[in-house]
């Protein structure tokens, strides 16, 4: 019995140790690349949602067919992980040669050098095809680290019935509510068991940096090469509107606050909540969740003194110590052409940067689907200070999420939420 | 000594587990459900526990979008070859520390726990150096290599805790019965050993099977690509999730753990040393 279990050990052994020696021999030489043959790029795309994985996968597929001397490698990374996967990377020297991330998370790796200028890699077509504003998301000390291709803008989705029956007139894809009537409007859609609006504030700060540039609220001021935060009227008044449609006119869902966009989505489904201030890319959930029958309509941004909000586009960059930078470059060109971007933003439901890019994704969608609300809300998408700031996702992460989530707890005043916002930035902005 | 439980005591303890049981048993059966329910079911603000319209969707989506058999299959033989190598390492140098006392061997149990305080994100970068300076970095071994080592310290804390439960006299006795060391170690030791043997193999393959950062990091090549990181790319942005894919991977990510446990855990009762020295 005893020599039965010794033999099976033994076995086992045996097994692992032959077993790890195959296991070695899978995945080795992976790191020697031929000298000669085809130039290889490995693509590192954070693409996730059904459609648009296809859309990269196909035209990775499609690029490779039509250059055999450029083959590129389709790898998928996650958001979640994607800094600590690309900083590890980059330190160990084995980076992808195009790394696909946002504007305002790339600027630090740039400064570490480990991104290439890109402003002499890129064609005069593609750079014209892109506003300058959004050109200087991705721009760090006068370096392009990246292209940017896809947008992310704040709308509101509305459940159709709720609006009629309320008698609330949809307002056409370019003249939205001014913040006055979008409070004024949530308020005729709040009756006993229903919300006229649900914020999910789960992450209230970029959220509320974004539409507070709706009144030209800048947060980070530069003052003779130093940063500060600073709070004025300018910058209460989003976080003060949101806090009064919550606590005085009740007419958003207190429930909602520790929520992120698509938590609310049963609540909106359920007709508890009238209207969804969110992301463009919450329409794909409408499509894909919404119950038969459901009616549901995207609204203009809301206007303040103007409908500017901070552009944070996903770009993609080429690493500098790819071995194959012009390779790389002209994969871009040709995965970014205006008919390529249409795709890649039609399967993530989100805004191309690309004015031809733009006008053909909604002739190709017909508008339908709030296509046109997205088109026409790239206009007023600009660069930020807060992106720009060295320490903001620091300020951010320890100083202005908790504050803010306090202040729509209704557990501090707006004056205490400006002192902790201004002596948060004192502790960690140089 | 304890008088017989009445019958109300009977029934409040089984109410009791059976309790306790729901509250272990619901992730799972929610999982279960969720896997199997259309984009419709998914966000209803009532949602039910058994699908209106049950649907394998979920589960061809994760298969056809993320290869995730092939996933499934690298994960299996990284976890199994870090489960055999961990006990195999572990099992002399748990027993050398637990019967042959000194400065050294203590000092090496406090060098073992002092090394678990080390986080990840700290030691990933030289790791991943040494590893391709040595040509297993994106290798099923490199990344068996690091499991073996990361689980090693906690295998050797719960292994030598089994040898000291194995009573000397035992050992000592066989060698009066005139069996040699080796004889004694086979036959006496290893068997009694067992369920300790089993219990670091389940840790090292439960460990191996979940873990995240270091197959994210190590691994480069999509075909290598363990199931926690095939897993991971059905969350986007701001934790915003393709719930039923992620659910359907998800139950069967699970499946493997449970059936190992099932298959193990008989071997994990000690009841074989009861009567072994009799006072």
């Amino acid at each position: 019995m005893l020599r039965t279990r010794f033999r099976r050990l033994a076995a086992a052994a045996a097994v692992a140790v032959i077993g790890l020696g195959a296991l070695t021999a899978c995945g080795a030489g992976d790191d020697d690349e031929a000298t000669s043959g085809p130039a290889k790029l490995r693509f590192l795309s954070l693409a996730w949602q059904k459609e648009s994985l296809q859309v990269n996968k196909d035209l990775v597929a499609k690029w490779n067919a039509e250059h055999p001397d450029i083959q590129v490698e389709y790898v998928q990374g996650d958001w979640n992980s994607v800094h600590d996967q690309l900083l590890t990377s980059f330190e160990g020297g084995d980076a992808p040669d195009i790394v696909h991330y946002e504007a305002s998370a790339i600027g630090e790796f740039s400064k570490q050098g480990y991104l290439a200028d890109l402003s002499d890699l890129v064609s005069d077509d593609l750079k014209g095809q892109i506003d300058k504003g959004i050109w200087d998301t991705a721009t760090v000390d006068g370096k392009v680290t990246g292209v940017p291709f896809l947008l992310e803008s704040q709308v509101v989705i509305a459940n159709k019935k709720l609006l009629d029956a309320a008698g609330v007139a949809v307002p056409p894809a370019d003249g939205g509510w001014t913040w006055d009537e979008f409070q004024a409007n949530a308020q005729k859609l709040t009756k006993p068991g229903q919300y006229g609006a649900a914020w999910a504030l789960k992450s209230p700060t970029n959220r509320v940096l974004n539409l507070a540039l709706n009144y030209d609220g800048k947060f980070f001021y530069g003052d003779g090469g130093r940063t500060e935060v600073k709070v004025g009227d300018a910058e209460k008044e989003i976080p003060k509107r949101i806090h009064d449609m919550l606590y005085t006119a009740k007419s958003a869902s207190p429930e909602a606050l520790g929520m992120s966009g698509a938590d609310t989505l049963p609540g909106f489904f359920g007709g508890k909540y009238a209207m969804l201030p969110g992301s463009v890319s919450l329409r794909q959930q409408m499509v894909e969740q919404a119950p038969a029958g459901f009616e549901w309509v995207t609204l203009p941004p809301v206007k303040g003194l103007s409908t500017k909000q901070a552009a944070n586009p996903q770009t993609l960059s080429i690493s500098e110590d790819s071995k194959h930078k012009k390779q790389a470059a002209q994969f871009l060109e040709y995965f970014l052409n205006p008919t390529n971007m249409a795709a890649l933003a039609k399967g993530d439901w989100l805004v191309p940067t690309g004015k031809q890019a733009n006008e053909e994704l909604v002739k190709l969608t017909a508008g339908k689907q709030g296509w046109d609300v997205a088109a026409d809300s790239a206009a007023d998408l600009t660069v930020a200070p807060f992106q720009q700031a060295d320490g903001y996702p620091e300020w951010k992460t320890k100083y202005a999420t908790p504050a803010l989530q306090q202040y729509f707890a209704n557990k501090i005043t707006l004056d205490q939420l400006a002192t902790q916002l201004v002596d948060g930035g004192k502790q960690v902005l140089r | 000594m304890f008088g017989k439980p009445s019958r109300t005591s009977r029934t409040l303890q089984y109410l009791a587990l059976a309790g306790y049981l729901i509250f272990l048993g619901f992730p799972l059966v929610w999982l279960l459900s969720t896997a199997f329910k259309p984009p419709r079911e998914l966000v209803r603000l009532h949602p039910t526990l058994i699908p209106d319209n049950p649907t394998v969707q979920n589960f061809v989506q994760a298969f056809t979008e993320q290869e995730l058999g092939r996933a499934a299959l690298n994960s299996l033989q990284v976890s199994l070859a870090s489960a055999v190598l961990t006990v195999l390492v572990a099992m002399p140098a748990s027993y050398a520390l637990a019967r042959f006392r000194s400065k050294l061997g203590t000092a090496a149990l406090g060098w073992v726990l002092l090394s678990q305080l080390f986080p990840f994100v700290l030691l990933i970068i030289p790791i991943f150096l040494v590893l391709r300076q040595v040509g297993l970095a994106n290798t099923h071994a490199g990344l068996v290599l690091i499991y073996v080592v990361w689980a090693l310290p906690f295998a050797l804390w719960m292994l030598q805790g089994f040898v000291r439960n194995i009573p000397r006299e035992l050992e000592e006795a066989a060698s009066v019965d005139g069996a040699t060391r080796v004889q004694v170690l086979r036959r006496v030791v290893f068997p009694l050993l067992a369920p300790g043997l089993v219990a670091t193999a389940l840790f090292s393959f439960i460990s191996a099977w979940n873990e995240f950062f270091f197959a994210l990091v190590l691994i480069k090549t999509p075909e290598l690509a363990t199931l926690p990181v095939a897993l991971a790319r059905f969350v986007g942005i701001e934790g915003t999730a393709r719930l039923g894919p992620l659910a359907a991977g998800s139950l069967l990510a699970t499946l493997p753990s449970l059936i190992f446990f099932a298959f193990m855990q008989r071997r994990l009762s000690s009841g074989s040393l009861a009567g072994a020295v009799k006072g």
